[in-house]
């Protein structure tokens, strides 16, 4: 049977989310009308759930989309770099400061990032302090995946109505662009994720949210492996599985298969990037969600392995995509973070092309959902009830405000992606350097009694400018953000390293510094905290 | 495995094997080997895939040696209220 090009991809995507809509709606019949069962779930999360939602949160469309088009632009190093990093640190991450704070804020009763730090500093600027520079750092990374969902419904829906106006594609020079044309329009499709997002949000709250991870998660994990089956299968034109695996590692060049042309100090410096995922707030609240310490364990341990399966088959096809089996294929010039949509369109049928479209989709909305849910609990518990002089909130009107402020950030961030397509994407990077400049602070909290309120301001500060003054001096470098690195001149040599390596030493200095000169926490403040000596 | 073993060398052992694995991670020596391992997979990406794997069983080890055990006695006691609300939404589930 012939397809309409773009018909069979339209419809299994919309069939996807509208699986996810009643996903999310049979959740909020499980709803106890409380706040604490809104956003944290009742602290009700067992292992599974647990697992699956901060593997999908932590997880982004990058996981799918972008190691296949970074192993392609940089070979197997990628790898490496970004994924078994990853694998060892983000589970140093839950097990160093997810289940401390977990135990910690269940007996104190906080919710949000803000809170713990509050209270465990006895600061309420702290908190002033640390809501917009979250938010701030948090949007961008919204605004990634509002713009990505955009982009993969366009070009995986390709074909669909070339004829309708609202539908065509046309490059800055007036060109039709034929990888995009007749697909729905990025706006649209934008539109589309956030509508279905925000409704299993708003209704789900957390516990939908951790549902419709869970699903999102088993849905691009199977749909990674099964596209880079078939891919090898009929990229690699021998019989057998293990012969077209065979056939395409001989034929990618020497330099994708190995790191000749990465720098080694800029690879072991990109080791704190994943640091960030301890000072996530998104995390941070699904951290609350665990029913208790114990739910952690699965997490801790299957996380590095969950990356593995996602990543590995993503690298390969990526580095497949530069060799002599694929040169007919892929045409020059291609962007590299369209390589396996590409190989999907032009290497298998267009049902497997819709249910690939609906996997990356999954990745961006298992993290969008927890993102707008988190900014919404920020902004309802940490400003509105904090600084309210309505005491004694009912749950019911602290669940609406959260509501409210969910809706408004959805909408701020629909409206800031229709702004700005392009020059978002370099900030993803800095976004995690952001986060990652933060941790010593987190971790200081839960380790150190000596930290002071103006030890952990100062360090906020130093963050915070030195992030500034980085990402200042990468807009003014002839590369850009995206390319812009560090230079340490040594023996001769000149090391390349990420500026996120001078962010978190300068916040991690300044922190203990001004913490040793400057009045400590009191006893019984540090008595919530610590263990009696 | 005893409990004070436990509670003084478990994390101490488990802080070894990360800073092994985070030296194993900086792999200089499959820089620019271009081995296939079984074929078809190139051995940085091998070595880097056995690394998760050992990450994974790193982590296994902690739950079982170094995992921080609940003590109600610990800092900042539950509040009664707080516990009672606990106990009975863990029963619900």
């Amino acid at each position: 049977m012939e397809w309409h090009r773009g018909l069979p991809q339209l419809i299994i995507i919309l069939l996807y989310l509208s699986l996810l809509l009643l996903l999310g709606l049979f959740s909020s019949r499980l709803f106890k009308g409380t706040k604490e069962d809104y956003q944290v779930a009742s602290h009700s999360i067992g292992p599974f759930l647990l697992l699956m939602s901060m593997f999908g949160t932590t997880m982004t469309a990058f996981a799918l989309v972008g190691s296949s088009g970074e192993a392609f632009k940089e070979g197997i190093g990628v790898y490496g770099m970004l994924a078994s990093s990853s694998g060892i640190v983000h589970s140093l991450c839950f097990f160093v400061i997810g289940v401390k704070v977990w135990k910690l804020a269940r007996r104190n009763g906080y919710t949000t990032q803000i809170e713990f730090f509050r209270d465990r500093l006895g600061s309420d600027f702290i908190g002033l302090l640390l809501f917009p520079i979250l938010v701030g750092l948090i949007i961008p990374y919204l605004l990634v995946g509002v713009i990505s969902a955009g982009s993969v419904v366009q070009s995986l829906t390709a074909g669909l109505a070339p004829d309708v106006g609202m539908f065509q594609a046309i490059n800055a020079d007036g060109s039709i662009n034929p990888a995009l044309d007749g697909g729905i329009p990025a706006w649209l499709g934008s539109l589309m994720i956030c509508i279905v997002v925000l409704i299993y949000v708003f209704f789900g709250g957390m516990r939908g949210t951790t549902w419709a991870n869970t699903f999102q998660t088993l849905v691009f994990m199977i749909l990674g492996v099964v596209t880079f089956y078939v891919i090898a299968n009929r990229l690699g034109g021998q019989d057998g599985f293990v012969a077209n695996l065979r056939a395409l590692a001989e034929s990618v060049p020497d330099d994708k298969v190995t790191r000749v042309e990465m720098g080694k100090t800029k690879f072991f410096t990109y080791l704190l990037i994943p640091l960030s995922v301890g000072m996530f707030p998104h995390l941070f609240q699904h951290w609350m969600t665990a029913k208790s310490s114990n739910s952690f364990k699965l997490a801790v341990v299957c996380h590095p392995i969950f990356i593995m399966i996602v990543w590995v088959p993503c690298v390969l096809v990526g580095v497949w995509a530069t060799g002599s089996l694929a040169a007919d294929v892929v045409p020059p010039g291609i962007n590299p973070n369209t390589v396996l949509a590409f190989l999907v369109k032009t290497q298998t049928g267009q049902i497997l092309g819709g249910f690939l479209a609906a996997g990356i989709l999954a990745a961006i909305m298992s993290s969008l959902d927890s993102q707008f849910l988190s900014i919404g609990t920020i902004f309802s518990n940490d400003i509105y009830c904090h600084y309210s002089r309505k005491a004694n909130l009912s749950d019911q009107q602290q669940v609406f405000l959260t509501r409210m402020f969910i809706i408004g950030i959805v909408a701020v961030t629909y409206l800031l992606s229709l702004a700005n397509q392009t020059s978002v994407f370099a900030l993803g990077v800095w976004c995690f350097s952001g986060f990652s400049a933060l941790f010593p602070i987190v971790f200081a909290a839960l380790y150190w009694r000596g930290l002071s309120a103006a030890g952990a301001i100062s360090g906020v500060f130093a963050a915070i400018i030195s992030w500034g003054t980085l990402f200042y001096h990468g807009t003014q470098t002839p590369g850009g953000l995206r390319a812009f690195k560090l230079e340490v001149p040594l023996g001769g040599e000149n090391y390349e390293i990420m500026p996120v390596v001078v962010m978190v030493l300068t916040c991690l200095v300044t922190t203990v510094v001004v913490s040793w000169v400057t009045p400590k926490p009191t006893p019984e403040r540090l008595a919530k905290f610590f263990d009696p000596r | 495995m005893t409990e004070s073993r436990s509670s003084s060398s478990g994390p101490l052992i488990i802080a070894g094997l990360v800073v092994l694995l985070l030296i194993l991670h900086q792999d200089n020596w499959f820089w620019e080997n271009k081995t296939l391992v079984f074929g078809f997979l190139p051995i940085g990406l091998f070595w880097h895939a056995c690394l998760s794997l050992a990450a994974a069983a790193t982590w296994f080890l902690a739950t079982k040696i170094a995992w921080p055990v609940d003590d109600p006695t610990g800092p900042g006691k539950p509040l009664a209220r707080e516990q009672a609300k606990h106990d009975s939404s863990e029963e619900a589930v």
